[in-house]
């Protein structure tokens, strides 16, 4: 089982990306919390040093999953989705309340994020039920069925209350995308998200304007013999407008104060400085002093340790959600560049080895690894540099937790396990 | 599709990210952000003010040192109350209730205990001070003014408020900005700039070492002292004799055009604007919406010019020869513009140049005004033209010098009348008021005195200005030193000059003549109007005078402005006289006019439009 076989086959490109990453993200970690007295990298009271320790019990859990048979994941994956339900739901009786949020079991020497193995379960769970040869998506109700697989946790974690949490398993939608959902849904969502925004940002009157142009064009441009169709036409336009009139209904009346001053600030709808400058001091906050410390990095950073606003503990949260704005301050463009890149690079490695499969299981399997590691990237650094509201989830490998950083190494490494496998399935 | 549609959206991101984060690291970022960072704190080292000296190097405007009795309550270590309390001048319970103040604003921060101890005081605190911990002395720096006069000229300092931190990113809260007058006008100067010292902090705000080994810091650069063109011994002079009198006086140097003295009346001790009673005098003076302390009318009064500006209309009408110093006028105790005939006081007869100055006739410089508009075929074309020679001597327009404010005065333009009659509606007959001073024009005592200059130099001036040297440098700025020339030809002034001299032998102004001095001078008494309860009423006129002495190598030239002084020769007229006196000789000889003149006011006139009473007017009362 062990030895030259596993060795040859497994993916060494994506290991060495993650190896990089997460030793990128340790030495971030010791600078965000170094403390002259206390500079002794082995010291478990300190917080690089817990990181470390679970570097270490990550990479024992590594050799773990690639011990074990490869389909031992497909069998069990129905198991290990009820046993995530199970635990999500053991939150409301047992559950640790830390920073608000009752998201812990309270295992002693460490606290366990059930709602961190669900994201691997549930990305196992869909894959078995669309790779199941009863299924076909194209059915509306297999559609509902998949779907439902990845609402449920969601549903779970909503009122813990984590929405961060639960956004990460909508984007398990990619996955059947990707196995046959039609792709009107995706343009459905985009459009609505784009009406959203420009709503918020124009008013309900620069769509109206907008569609009015684009019929124009459309009605210039068309061939004589084309048929438009009117009805469905119409249709689209009524609902859009009546989405538009209905988001400023929503953004107005049902929002709390705090989500809109969230959204004012992510799209800049506030013009007044002195507001601005009270949105900067309350929600907006995080942003704002991130987004300065990654300015004051420049091209070439500060250098190691010597990040002033890193070491003066001006960004709240900086070890988690805001690790990256360490990267901007002490290692400048050229550190964030690199880590940018090298994400992109494992992404697009990984899609690679998902569309080389041949085993459904483990394409799909593959496509949920992809889609909740890049969510987890997207909003994490898109909230960090500011063009994303703040949304509370940590960044894949770099972010300090003991918890994350657990399952995110064992959601990729039951990915390469399976590729690992992918030529004696065929036999 | 399916298969790249995920690799799409991860290159998208990505490159969405890089172009962020370039905007953010590469556009936006800039070296100098070091000030906004929180974690470097900067400590400023004040350099002191520059010095102000006045043109004979007396010290004007000084620094002196005051010493505040600074208290951070966190640090305060059980103490002798008693002893401290004695030693700082304070009683015990004062002393309990300013600490609990100072606790309650911060237990951090500094605050103040006991403001500008005297030296005496410091002295004796000063080797006890160690004894006392939480406690320090911060020295600090005050104007010093070493004369009672001169307000309006040197002007003060506070503050920067929140606007001039915008605009300017070189002041942080709490520094001191010049306001007005030359510490306006020459703040970047006596400013100096201040040293910095970058210090990095840890997150509990606790300093940890230099920033970056210090390599950023600067060293404090000193103010520079500055020289004033005014003559200190003049100007506080002539604040005497501005007492209980409204109005202004400017003194040029005609050869250079530097104030000798710019007196505004009433005025105020420039120190009532120091340190901590500043705000609550500067509200009061400036609350004296009717005496109007702090409104410079040496530099903002725009009266009519009256009869001095028949100089100027002479000197048009030479240029133009439209008439030479022997046209003769005749003078019917008045003149008629279509049939209504406007007054003067001249005594009647046959006038030409020379008299119509010194007599100051009306009918002559009516006479005058239009034959300068008769050369022309249109009213527009003469009108460009007086407009033209008018401006040309400084008037109607700003006169570009280094005073912090000033205003533009009036010269009517063809446009003007045009707006007010009608195009074309219009002849010299409806604008003949100008001929003599009064009408549409407006001028300010500064202008008036660079007119006068002008003249005395028989057609050019310099820009008026009030500095003299920076750093012990005589100044070489163009604007200043560059002569401007009028569009009168030299040869025209003789004739002009000859009769104001003959205002001081046989004219207008026989009665102010100053032993051994040869003075060239003009009267103007300037009819004014007020509105008191919505009626337009006509109060005491005002008393003006321009001259210049000696007449063949001037070194003053001088106009006073008199608000209701009555004829020119009453005030204006002596104030002008004793004004030269005593800046060419020194002393003053007639000491029964310096005591008239020191002594008379003219409140009465002042309260008169307030009364609520009918008054009379142009009385004569000594």
């Amino acid at each position: 089982m062990f030895g030259k076989n596993i060795a040859k086959r497994i993916d060494w490109l994506s290991i060495s990306i993650y190896l990089a990453l997460v030793t990128i993200g340790w030495v971030n970690i010791y600078s965000t919390t170094f403390t002259e007295t206390d500079a002794s990298i082995f010291n478990f009271a300190t917080l690089a040093g817990k990181q470390l320790f679970f570097i270490g019990v990550s990479l024992a859990t590594i050799i773990v999953i690639i011990g074990l048979e490869a389909n031992f994941y497909e069998r069990f994956s129905s198991l290990m989705y009820v046993i995530a339900l199970l635990l999500l739901l053991g939150l409301f009786v047992f559950g640790k309340t830390i920073s608000g949020a009752t998201s812990w079991y309270n295992l002693g020497f460490f606290n366990l994020q059930p709602s961190e193995f669900a994201k691997v379960a549930t990305a196992l769970a869909l894959a078995k039920y669309l790779s199941d040869i009863q299924t076909d998506i194209k059915r509306r109700k297999d559609q509902f069925y998949a779907l439902g697989i990845i609402l449920l946790p969601a549903l779970l974690i909503i009122p813990q209350p984590d929405p961060g949490s639960a956004l990460v398993f909508f984007a398990l939608i990619f996955v059947i995308f990707r196995e046959g959902l039609p792709l009107y849904y995706l343009a459905i969502g985009l459009l609505a998200i784009s009406v959203f925004i420009t709503t918020l940002m124009f008013g309900t009157i620069w769509i109206v304007i907008f569609i009015g142009l684009f019929l124009v064009i459309f009605f210039l441009t068309k061939k004589k013999t084309f048929k438009v169709p009117v009805f469905p036409l119409i249709g689209v336009i009524v609902v859009t407008i009546l989405f538009s009139l209905s988001v400023n209904f929503v953004f107005n009346k049902v929002f709390e104060q705090r989500h809109r001053d969230r959204f004012g600030l992510w799209l800049r709808l506030e013009k007044d400085p002195t507001k601005l400058e009270q949105i900067r001091k309350s929600v907006g906050y995080n942003t704002y002093q991130s987004e300065k410390a990654i300015e004051s990095g420049g091209f070439f950073g500060k250098g190691f340790l010597e990040g002033t606003r890193t070491k003066g503990d001006f960004v709240p949260e900086q070890h988690t959600d805001f690790i990256f704005t360490t990267v901007g301050e002490e290692w400048g463009f050229m550190g964030t560049a690199t880590v940018i890149l090298l994400f992109t690079c494992l992404f697009l490695r990984l899609v690679y080895l998902a569309e080389r499969q041949k085993n459904p299981f483990s394409r799909m399997y593959g496509y949920g690894v992809i889609s909740i590691l890049l969510i987890h990237y997207f909003i994490n650094i898109g909230m960090v540099i500011g063009i994303l509201p703040t949304i509370g989830i940590p960044l894949p490998f770099f972010s300090y937790g003991g918890s994350g950083l657990l399952f995110f190494t064992i959601l990729l490494f039951i990915f390469l396990k399976l590729d690992s496998n992918r030529l004696k399935e065929g036999i | 599709m399916k298969k790249i549609l995920l690799s799409s959206i991860i290159l998208i991101i990505g490159i969405v990210f890089i172009a962020r984060l370039s905007y953010l690291q590469i556009f936006s970022f800039s070296a100098d952000q070091v000030l906004e960072d929180p974690a470097i704190k900067a400590i400023y080292d004040y350099p002191e003010r520059g010095y102000i000296y006045d043109r004979n190097g007396k010290l004007l405007v000084g620094n002196d040192p005051a010493y505040d009795v600074m208290v951070i309550p966190r640090e305060v270590k059980p103490l002798d109350t008693l002893q401290f309390c004695e030693l700082i001048g304070l009683e015990k319970e004062d002393f309990v209730k300013k600490l609990k103040r100072a606790r309650i604003y911060s237990p951090r921060l500094p605050s103040v205990l006991v403001p500008q101890l005297s030296k005496e005081d410091y002295a004796k605190l000063q080797e006890k001070m160690r004894h006392f911990e939480g406690f320090y002395i911060q020295k600090r720096s005050l104007r010093y003014y070493d004369t009672k006069s001169a307000a309006n000229v040197l002007g003060y300092i506070s503050e920067v408020n929140e606007r001039d931190l915008e605009q300017n990113p070189y002041y942080v809260q709490g520094e001191l900005k010049g306001r007005t007058g030359v510490e306006k006008t020459y703040e970047d100067i006596l400013r100096g700039k201040k040293g910095v010292q970058y210090i990095q902090k840890d997150r509990f705000n606790r300093d940890i070492g230099p920033y970056k080994e210090g390599e950023l810091d600067t060293p404090p650069e000193q103010g520079k002292e500055i020289s004033i063109t005014i003559d200190k011994d003049l100007q506080e002079y002539g604040e005497l004799l501005m007492h209980g009198k409204r109005g202004g006086i400017v003194a040029l140097e005609p050869a250079t055009g530097e104030i000798l003295s710019m007196i505004s009346g009433p005025t105020y001790d420039p120190s009532l604007l120091v340190g901590r009673k500043r705000s609550r005098n500067y509200t009061k003076l400036y609350n004296d919406s009717i005496a109007n302390p702090t409104w410079d009318r040496a530099l903002l009064a725009e009266p009519s010019p009256g009869s001095p500006f028949k100089i100027l209309n002479a000197l048009v009408a030479l240029q133009e020869g439209v008439i030479i110093p022997e046209t003769k006028i005749t003078c019917y105790h008045g003149f008629y513009v279509g049939n209504t005939k406007r007054g003067c006081h001249c005594g009647g007869g046959i006038r030409d140049l020379n008299s119509g100055i010194y007599k100051s006739c009306n009918a002559y410089f009516a006479g005058t005004f239009r034959k300068i508009f008769d050369k022309f075929e249109t009213a527009d074309e003469a009108m460009d033209v007086w407009e033209k020679h008018m401006r040309s001597f400084g008037l109607g327009g700003y006169l570009g010098s280094d005073l912090h404010t000033g205003r533009p005065g009036r010269i009517p333009s063809k446009e003007y009348y045009d707006k007010w009659y009608g195009d074309n509606r219009w002849s010299s007959s409806y604008i003949i008021s100008n001929s003599i001073g009064q009408g549409e024009v407006a001028v300010t005592p500064i202008q008036l005195a660079n007119m006068t200059a002008a003249i005395a130099n028989r057609g050019h001036y310099f820009t008026p200005h009030i500095i003299k040297k920076i750093d012990g440098e005589d100044i070489t700025i163009p604007e200043f030193t560059d002569l401007k020339q009028t569009t009168i030809d030299r040869k025209y002034f003789e004739p002009i000059i000859k009769g104001m001299a003959d205002v001081y032998h046989k004219g207008t102004a026989r009665w102010v003549q100053i032993p051994d001095i040869e003075i060239a001078g003009k009267t103007g008494t300037v009819e004014n109007y007020t509105i008191i309860d919505g009626v337009k009423t006509q109060l005491t006129d005002h008393s003006l005078f321009v001259a210049f002495a000696p007449v063949n190598n001037p070194k003053i030239a001088i106009a006073v402005y008199i608000e209701n002084g009555y004829y020119g020769s009453r005030y204006a007229g002596h104030i002008a006289s004793l004004m030269i006196e005593k800046y060419l000789k020194g002393e003053i000889t007639r000491k029964d006019l310096e005591k008239r003149m020191l002594e008379k006011t003219l409140e009465h006139e002042y309260a008169k439009p307030y009364s609520g009473e009918e008054f009379k007017i142009n009385e004569y009362v000594w």
